[in-house]
């Protein structure tokens, strides 16, 4: 078992001819279950063309007829990429991942609008992607990192996952689901709902959460694993340095109007019984401690 | 993007938002000349730059005679303006709005934010205007109201009538505010705001409702489809380092400290400030060099650093994921033999392909100090800045 995506996915690359799509296209087949997960590929004008095995569809709706593609990675330029969500949302994929970076925040507003009522689920944009470790990997993510086991990630940031994921794996916790949520402000999955998923997901028996400054998800998350999550919880949340009214890089990762600091944050999950450490070098140790 | 109060108005003013006639100045004679076209028997005189609080800092003066006019444009041109949001060493005045005085009956409050937790657009207003908004959301949340719009539909008029009339507005007055807060909300939408102020939006005693202030922040993100947004950028007004570093493709903050950082990825550059911090150092900046690390962007980088007076020591902190370890070692390598570094220099890399990075620093035989973990490095560079 995992969350969103496991060895029966079927998957559909958006922008799969461009640069960034196929290098990391490459990558994601040659990891694990990659080359039978991996079934089809979409760039409007290059229908019937094939790239490293995977035949490329005009549209997603012609993907998903074709293969049964039900997730999708989007790579498109930022531009693009709302368009790109609502063509697989119409196509009805039930999990979409976008990795592109820089969106438009009005476009993603619309574009969640658009999303209401329908059956998909969205990660990102602006994020590092998903993984199940030695089953499937979905984006830019290092897999080798990963190692299998029983230890949720949930995450704003992309390298300091790897770091997270990387002191995990040393010290033998393996991972059951690493999925990066994205660092803007308007999106898709947030913490809450993640962790919603991790605490149905019979093979996570941890979950590491990883947060930075700036809106207020992780302060609602923090209520609902003090009242609800059976399982033991680590955190950390980066920009304790973090000058207020200064955008950190990330376009979500900025205090406003004296709210998201990350004393906030921490506040309210150690309120919530999380093991919260403010030493990014120790992540790894303070979810083996929370294991007891 | 931030643009200044004028421009500010004049997109507003584009939307129909009634504001107060004025004019752009960069001299004290352009101000005189801009008062006489105004007329009149009074004008404020504001400081344009892009922080807050400038009324209090000085930078916002009332005259009553064309005298005074000159007189305060002398003041505040080409003062270095201090507020609680320039930090200590203020901003320099290069600008003036001169603009007719206007009678105040009453200031409120109106604010546009993208609110993340509905995923919409949130209109806010409040009759406690002109004062800290802040404040007054933490002290007195029950006196902002706050109202989300639906994606894609216009701010509806019953809805802004409702919204004038919370803040105490009635009839002819109300109908005024109400049209002006849906012209408002278009322009946000339209123009791809994140934030917009009006602080305060003032009722007249004739019964008019003005703009009197205006601050718009645009999303960096949709700046390709407004380049006449883009064409508004007063480079005077942002960090010389910033904009290096943004050309360069790096995203770089200034800091107090003396600890200098060069990370991959934005959380980790956060979480590497925040462990230096941990271990009783101060980080002097925020530095991202995103996915690339090339040799010309490390160089760039170090160069940008050691710009900093204040910088005693450099951290270096690598995750290779698809950025190779080795790949980053040659790029610092070469970046440290172009650049006089004079600071000491700890470097950690960690992931894809890192001990093959590793002898690559070690055959260099370049003065550095390697670590293995961001622990030790947070504690070996905090160790070299108080040495």
């Amino acid at each position: 078992m995992a969350i969103l995506i496991d060895e029966s996915s079927r998957i559909v690359t958006q922008g799969i001819t461009g640069k960034t799509g196929q290098f990391h296209t490459r990558n994601c087949l040659a990891y694990a279950h990659g080359r039978a997960v991996f079934v089809a590929g979409v760039t409007p004008g290059k229908g019937g063309q094939v790239f490293e095995g995977i035949p490329i569809f005009d549209t997603v709706a012609q993907a998903r007829a074709e293969t049964g593609a039900n997730v999708s990675v989007i790579y498109v330029p930022p531009a693009f990429a709302a368009a790109a969500i609502d063509e697989a949302v119409e196509a009805a994929i039930e999990t979409i991942i976008c990795i592109t970076e820089g969106v438009p925040v009005k476009d993603m507003i619309l574009s969640r609008q658009r999303m209401k009522g329908s059956g998909s689920v969205l990660i990102g944009p602006n994020c590092p992607g998903v993984i199940t470790p030695d089953v499937v990997k979905i984006g830019i993510m290092p897999g080798y990192i990963h190692q299998q086991g029983p230890i949720g990630v949930v995450s704003r940031s992309g390298t300091l996952t790897y770091e997270i994921v990387d002191q995990l794996s040393k010290l033998g916790l393996g991972q059951s689901t690493c999925v990066g949520i994205g660092g803007d402000p308007v999106g898709g999955l947030k913490h809450l709902e993640v962790m919603k998923l991790f605490n149905n997901d019979p093979q996570t028996e941890g979950v590491v959460l990883c947060g930075e400054i700036g809106g207020m998800d992780e302060e609602t998350c923090a209520d609902w694993i003090g009242q609800h999550l059976k399982k033991p919880v680590a955190a950390f949340i980066a920009g304790s340095t973090a000058p207020a009214g200064k955008r950190m890089g990330h376009a979500g990762a900025i205090i406003a109007g004296g709210k998201g600091t990350a004393e906030d944050k921490i506040r309210a999950l150690e309120a919530a019984g999380v093991a919260v450490t403010r030493n990014p070098a120790r992540i790894g140790e303070a979810m083996r401690a929370a294991l007891g | 993007m931030k643009v200044h109060e004028y421009q500010a108005k004049k997109i507003l003013r584009d939307y129909g938002v009634r504001v107060p006639a004025g004019c752009a100045c960069f001299s004290v004679a352009e101000a005189v000349r801009a008062a006489e076209t105004i007329g009149g028997d009074r004008w404020v005189i504001k400081a344009q730059i892009h922080a807050g609080g400038r009324g209090k800092g000085g930078g916002v003066r009332l005259a009553a005679s064309i005298e005074e006019v000159a007189t305060h444009a002398g003041d505040i041109l080409g003062m270095q303006l201090v507020t609680h949001q320039t930090g200590p060493r203020g901003q320099k005045v290069e600008r003036l709005l001169v603009e007719q005085g206007i009678d105040i009956k009453a200031e409120f409050y109106v604010g546009l934010v993208v609110d993340r937790a509905s995923q919409k657009v949130a209109m806010m207003v409040s009759a406690e205007g002109g004062t800290e908004i802040e404040e007054v959301a933490q002290v007195t949340p029950e006196r902002v109201c706050q109202f989300t719009v639906e994606p894609g539909k216009e701010l509806g008029a019953a809805d802004a009538l409702q919204l004038a009339q919370y803040i105490g507005l009635e009839q002819g007055s109300a109908r005024n505010a109400s049209t002006i807060l849906q012209q408002l909300y278009r322009a946000f939408w339209e123009m791809d705001a994140t934030l917009a102020e009006i602080n305060p939006l003032v009722l007249t005693n004739d019964g008019q409702v003005i703009a009197l202030d205006a601050k718009i922040n645009f999303d960096d993100n949709a700046l390709f489809r407004h380049p006449e947004v883009l064409q508004m950028r007063d480079l005077a007004e942002e960090d010389p380092n910033e904009i290096t570093a943004a050309n360069a493709g790096l995203s770089y903050i200034a800091l107090d400290g003396n600890i200098g950082c060069l990370v991959n990825g934005a959380g980790l550059a956060m979480a590497t400030m925040d462990i230096i911090k941990l271990y009783g150092g101060e980080p002097a900046n925020f530095l991202d060099v995103g996915g690339g690390a090339t040799t010309e962007q490390v160089t760039e980088a170090f160069k940008i650093m050691l710009k900093n007076p204040n910088l005693e020591a450099i951290l270096v902190n690598i995750f290779g994921g698809i950025m190779r370890c080795d790949v980053v070692a040659e790029g610092l390598v070469q970046a440290a033999k172009v650049v006089k570094l004079g600071v000491p220099l700890v470097v950690r890399l960690e992931g894809t392909n890192v001990e093959l990075g590793r002898q690559i620093l070690q055959d260099s035989n370049l003065d550095m100090i390697t670590a293995s973990t961001m622990a030790d490095a947070a504690e070996l560079a905090v160790t070299a800045a108080g040495a």
